[in-house]
């Protein structure tokens, strides 16, 4: 398993491909780091949690997060003191076991494989552009992946709803489906797994407080998995979930830092506004970050939003022989579906290799 | 696979003064220690007898909880490791491998369910969920002390795979199967290959005629050498066990011995018998409809598609999934082939994803009408006009129809719930094939070597089909390429001395485990170890106490039992 490493480029050879890996220097050894956390203590630097999706900072040594595998630290280069300044080194003076290694360089692997399986998986839109709905500016506005660090027990809160502004216990929540998606503008797409999303979220508002009130702001509710539908209404009925058809105009805020929920119930055909303590955005999911690049560096197909395009009759297949892909990367799917992709993609695979290898064998 | 017996996985009881229990208390995020004080429970269990080491973890299941476990094992000598923390279901694996890597028996391992069994249903009171925590860990305990180890039963698998179902997925999983190298054996009810798909016009969203693609997959599988075809042919019994599944057939006495089971039987649109005036004239279903359009010749110039025609509804709560795309598809088709009008009542448009969403901006384009309407007051169909209460314009609105489709659901097939029976897998609540996970294992059943994929598992689109059908024969292969498989030790032993021969356990086995052989002292009976899934009926019924139940003997359960009633302190 490399972790931490990128693709930086692929080469056809006979029989399969030869991959250049950049497996990124960590500064700490592997081998030898079992994560015990002495080194956190006493580290200066510091910079922003990107697990915890900026809502605390983390040290500049830091454990990606509690149950990331492999189990090991992993220095940030950019907020290290040491390894900009040259001076400090904390947490090797810390380190009993000599884990830790400055000097550890970026290593470029060079891997001869029979096939590649494309899994990358999605990024979140940044809904900072819809200026209308005020994130960046609002406080109490935050995104659906925000929301689950809060409501995580591993997050910057402990598991509780504090909002951002005053960390005061957000009791209404509000949640504004297709932030981004279903939008002309910008993904034009369904991220399909959002509807679900802000339920469960709501879901769990309750959980953690049986005072907390949630309003899901939708269009279509597309709740199409196995039991989802009844999930829906099992919200509605036990949890107070309340649904309101209607895709929001604008978010603005009165004094207290509470945000201010302007919108068209399409069903009452009603101007509304609400007043609620915190909006949870359901942004909409994109290919993730570089995907462009990588199907550029691999000659896959990708369409006009980065997602692998692969063949409607062989979907674990893209353009190039040996090369599949499974999960999000090839568009949004939800858990089930991306779990029956990835066997899909293993399974056409493992043929491919094994008809390579049985063509090298009659060859020979 | 890997054969390896690690050192340790023999007898590692302490030989000292009886065993050595090290308890594991799992918070789970917020998921346990929301709703009871792990402290406590943690501080209590410490007090329990033979126990001699315990850790709270806020996830044992993590990493570093799994390191954890392993290190005290090693540090502490423990010889039992009880984790009280989630379902067996989805951990119990993880943790018997931590056991195993750090040289302990993984049947020394017990798990306590403080999450289903106790956080999560008693959410109201912490003070309850607490003691109740208490009382499992302690019963736990109690038993870990009498667990025995164990070895894993290896059996054999033969290299054959059965698919039941010769519709998409079934065809697909087959060719996939066969390019692994493996004999597939596909059993289809009608008398010819193609299911579902065989009726339909085109396939959304790339625009293939059904009968084109549908006919060249089953040209495929009919011409594999490795492919045995057996039409107008249903599954009548099944015995045996992954590995050697003994299938009888209707077509005659023959018996198909397969290594594992892939069940492909699809689904079958509902008819609408009664409902909305369905003539099959004026009013017609989906699937009506795409006859017609086979047909070509027949034109109207005023459709009106209704969505979720008995579907979403109470007694048939679920969203059929294809539904919309099918609809959408179609009407874009008589847009462009017939000039039609062409309106689409909905309750939701559930095109998510790409290309669905994709294909029903098309369809705005091309000037296809959509209306809302809603469950509560549903469109009124007469004659010429069908009236819509739409919700959006708070009023009825009247459309002119000469062509009135209803889209029903996908509803399980009527054979499924004397084929599960016949598999010993599970159907849900309407009749649909229930995998083992519903996130994380879509395409296995609990029970090994026999699999789910394409609309027997739940409404899916043919794209998902394939998906699911490759996916299928990729979780099938696994034990298919191995060629042996490893199974549960957690089997019936009889007592040859004890048992009389009656057969009365061999009568009830719901999965033929046991046989009755002849010995020099008459007949025994005797458990055939891969065949049994240890459910005990065998021993609950045996009168001459004969039967034992591996790692469920009565020593164990007694033990568990009887720290239930003993007084919390």
């Amino acid at each position: 398993m490399l972790a931490y490493s990128e693709v930086e480029g692929l080469s056809r050879k006979s029989g399969g491909f030869t991959l250049k890996v950049r497996r990124k220097a960590r500064y700490v050894d592997e081998e030898i780091c079992n994560a015990c956390g002495d080194c956190l203590e006493k580290c200066p630097g510091r910079a922003k949690d990107t697990f915890d999706m900026g809502l605390r900072q983390r040290k500049a040594i830091y454990l990606y997060f509690s149950q990331g595998i492999p189990a090991v630290m992993t220095i940030d280069p950019e907020a290290c003191i040491y390894l900009k300044k040259g001076k400090c080194g904390v947490c090797k003076k810390r380190c009993d076991k000599g884990a830790i290694d400055f000097e550890m360089k970026d290593e470029i692997l060079s891997l001869d494989v029979g096939s590649v399986i494309i899994a990358t998986g999605l990024d979140i839109f940044e809904p900072g552009d819809l200026t209308y709905y005020g994130y960046g500016k609002i406080k109490n506005v935050i995104t659906g992946l925000q929301y689950e660090r809060l409501i995580n027990a591993t997050g910057p809160t402990g598991g509780h709803l504090y909002r951002p502004s005053d960390q005061k216990l957000a009791k209404t929540v509000a949640y504004v489906q297709c932030v981004g998606s279903r939008d002309l503008n910008y993904c034009s797409y369904c991220s399909s797994v959002c509807c679900m999303c802000s339920i469960k979220d709501a879901m769990l508002a309750r959980e953690h407080d049986p005072e907390s009130v949630s309003y899901i702001f939708h269009t279509d509710l597309r709740n199409v998995g196995k039991g989802f539908q009844k999930y829906e209404k099992r919200a509605a009925e036990e949890y107070g979930v309340q649904y309101v058809r209607g895709r929001v105009a604008e978010i603005g805020e009165d004094d207290e830092g509470n945000p201010i929920v302007l919108y068209e119930d399409t069903r009452q055909r009603k101007v509304e506004s609400l007043k609620v303590e915190m909006v949870v955005l359901a942004t909409a999911a994109t290919a993730s970050r570089g995907s462009r690049e990588l199907a550029k560096m691999l000659r896959v197909k990708a369409d006009k939003y980065g997602f692998i395009t692969t063949r409607n009759d062989q979907p674990a297949d893209t353009n190039v022989k040996g090369i599949f892909a499974c999960g999000f990367c090839k568009g949004p799917c939800d858990i089930p579906e991306a779990v029956s992709q990835s066997s899909a993609a293993a399974q056409r695979a493992a043929s491919h290799v094994l008809r390579s290898v049985g063509a090298g064998a009659s060859k020979a | 696979m890997s054969k390896r017996k690690k050192k340790g996985s023999g007898d590692s009881r302490a030989s000292g003064d009886g065993p050595r229990i090290g308890v594991f208390v799992c918070n789970c995020g917020t998921n346990i220690a929301g709703f009871m004080d792990t402290e406590d429970v943690a501080g209590y269990s410490a007090t329990l007898p033979n126990v001699v080491f315990v850790r709270e973890n806020l996830y044992s299941c993590s990493e570093a909880g799994v390191n954890d476990i392993k290190q005290a094992i090693i540090d502490n000598k423990l010889d039992r490791v009880v984790v009280a923390a989630c379902t067996p279901r989805t951990h119990e694996p993880t943790f018997r491998a931590a056991c195993k890597d750090a040289g302990l028996n993984p049947y020394h391992f017990e798990f306590v369910n403080i999450r289903e069994h106790c956080s999560w249903v008693h959410k109201e009171d912490r003070d309850l969920a607490t003691l109740k925590a208490r009382d499992l860990i302690r019963m736990g305990v109690a038993r870990s002390a009498y667990l025995e180890p164990m070895e894993p039963i290896i059996g054999n698998v033969v290299e054959r795979a059965l698919v039941v179902g010769g519709g998409i997925s079934g065809m697909t999983a087959a060719l996939e199967l066969a390019a692994r190298g493996f004999e597939v054996v596909l059993i289809e009810r009608q008398k010819h290959l193609g299911g579902l798909v065989k009726s339909l016009y085109e396939i959304y969203p790339w625009g293939e005629k059904a009968a084109d693609y549908i006919n060249g997959l089953a040209s495929r599988v009919e011409r594999n050498s490795k492919i045995r075809v057996l039409k107008a042919c249903e599954v009548t019994d099944v015995r045996g066990y992954v590995g050697k599944y003994e299938v009888t057939v209707s077509s005659g006495d023959e018996t198909v011995v397969a290594g594992i089971i892939v069940v492909a039987t699809g689904a079958r649109p509902l008819l609408p018998e009664g409902m909305f005036g369905h003539d099959s004239r004026r009013v017609i279903t989906m699937l009506e409809l795409e006859a017609m359009l086979l047909r070509s010749r027949s034109r109207r110039k005023k459709v009106v598609l209704m969505g979720c025609a008995g579907a979403r509804i109470p007694g048939r709560f679920y969203c059929s999934r294809i539904c919309c795309m099918t609809a959408i598809k179609n009407a874009i088709i008589m847009r462009k082939k017939w000039k039609a009008d062409v309106t689409v009542l909905y309750r939701d448009l559930m095109c998510y994803g790409v290309q669905n969403e994709t294909m029903l901006v098309d369809a705005k384009k091309a000037g296809v009408r959509f209306i809302n309407y809603s469950l509560e007051n549903p469109p009124v169909i007469e004659k010429d006009t069908v009236t819509v209460s739409s919700e959006i314009l708070g009023r009825d609105l009247k459309v002119p129809v000469d062509l009135l489709v209803l889209s029903t659901p996908l509803v399980p097939q009527d054979t499924n719930v004397a084929l599960s029976k016949i598999l010993k897998v599970p159907v849900d609540e309407y009749g649909f094939f229930l995998e083992a996970h519903v996130k994380l294992r879509p395409l296995d059943f609990a029970t090994d070597g026999i699999f789910v994929c394409g609309t027997a598992r739940w409404p899916a689109s043919i794209r998902e089909c394939l998906e699911q059908a490759i996916g299928a024969a990729s979780r099938a292969s696994t034990y298919l390429a191995r060629g042996e498989v490893e199974v549960e030790p957690i089997v019936s032993v009889i007592d040859e001395e004890e048992c009389r021969g009656c057969g009365l356990c061999v009568a009830l086995c719901p999965y033929g485990a046991i046989e009755l052989i002849d010995t020099e002292k008459g007949k025994k009976a005797r458990t055939i170890d891969v065949a049994c899934k240890g459910c005990g009926t065998c021993g609950a019924t045996c009168y001459r106490h004969a039967i034992r139940m591996k790692h469920y003997s009565d020593e164990q359960l007694g033990a568990q039992i009887r720290a239930a009633f003993v007084k919390d302190p």
